[in-house]
């Protein structure tokens, strides 16, 4: 596909798909529904799909060993300044730089 | 107790989602900009999906050149989280007509959170200033983060930084959302299921393992409430 033509197509569905998750409670559902699955869903959902996510971000790294020793460590830091701190910026930021300095600098992926 | 007459300023409210979104946003377009792309594409993907950690992930999705069927799943279920959102405002989010859209177009967690603290004063305030400050609120974060993704964009195309690595933003996004989700759900056994899906399904297919991974989750999950759902039936 030309890439204007994806560009163009992958915005209009991410737009669609966003809109689609705030919007299906209002278009859909009355106040006195019994919303019990999608509760469960809510609930159980979103820590299942971040680690999904998560290794999904990860997949060069882990199928090909490529990166993956400055990954882990990056991650490590990111877990420790997340559970120290708790801000979720500083935490992104701090393990990103960590991982550009190793791969720039300290041990570059061949 | 006597009624607060000064009526609260949308933009003092959303200050504190100014410092996250304007930073947050930026991060976003230099990482964009990373894929070869005009700045004009980061602006548009801020004004029209307009959701942080689905942009971060878009991202990642561009660089794979993704199926599109696949970037619609992926994106819908990062963002399921906003139906239970939704559900919460169902009876009092007021509005009508285009303003009522654009306040669930915009409901972002952030938006949300202020949305939620804001219907602490209802009584207070009448309801006319209320939605006024709603729309307000939901407009002014949505610029912050249209300014911060289109500012990192054109610096990032502008200046030649050393970008290498910078597409670990994307993991670490993640591993910062699980760790919260770990706060919310403090079930272990969830979290080593799902990287065990995760893992399944990378050994299945490197190119599809969101999809697989996303469709066995999903079924799991359906399967283990369908099974509390049984039990119960037969208890009584």
């Amino acid at each position: 596909m030309e890439p204007t033509a994806y560009l163009l197509a992958f915005i209009a569905l991410a737009t669609l798909a966003t809109f689609l998750t705030r919007a299906i409670p209002f278009m859909l559902l009355s106040k006195h529904a019994n919303h019990e699955w999608l509760q469960f869903l809510g609930r159980y959902l979103p820590p299942v799909l971040m680690v999904l996510l998560l290794v999904y971000a990860l997949k060069e790294p882990l199928s090909t060993g490529h990166g993956l020793p400055q990954s882990l460590l990056a991650l490590a830091l990111v877990t420790v300044l997340h559970l120290s701190l708790r801000n979720a910026l500083v935490s992104i930021i701090g393990g990103t730089l960590l991982y550009m300095t190793m791969v720039q600098q300290w041990m570059p992926i061949t | 107790m006597a009624l607060n007459p000064v009526k609260p300023s949308a933009f003092a409210l959303s200050v504190p989602v100014m410092f996250g979104y304007v930073p947050l946003g930026m991060a976003f377009g230099v990482l964009f900009s990373d894929l070869g792309y005009h700045w004009l594409w980061a602006f548009a993907m801020a004004l029209f999906i307009f959701a942080g950690a689905a942009q971060f992930l878009a991202v990642g999705l561009i660089a794979n050149q993704a199926g599109l069927f696949e970037v619609f799943v992926a994106i819908f279920l990062l963002n399921a989280r906003h139906l239970v959102y939704g559900l919460s405002l169902i009876s009092h989010l007021g509005l009508k007509g285009w303003r009522r859209w654009y306040l669930i177009f915009a409901l972002t967690d952030e938006t949300y959170s202020l949305l939620t603290a804001l219907d602490r004063r209802e009584g207070v305030l009448s309801g006319d200033v209320l939605d006024s400050l709603r729309v307000k609120i939901a407009a002014l974060n949505q610029g912050y983060w249209v300014l911060g993704c289109t500012l990192g964009a054109w610096l990032g195309s502008r200046l030649d930084l050393p970008t290498q690595g910078a597409e670990f933003a994307l993991p670490a996004l993640f591993m910062v959302l699980t760790l919260e989700q770990y706060r919310v759900i403090k079930k272990p056994l969830i979290f080593l299921l799902a990287l065990l899906v995760a893992a399944i399904a990378l050994l299945i297919s490197r190119d599809q393992m969101l999809l697989i991974a996303v469709l066995m989750a999903v079924s799991l999950l359906l399967m283990a409430k369908g099974g509390e759902e049984w039990s119960r039936l037969r208890i009584f």
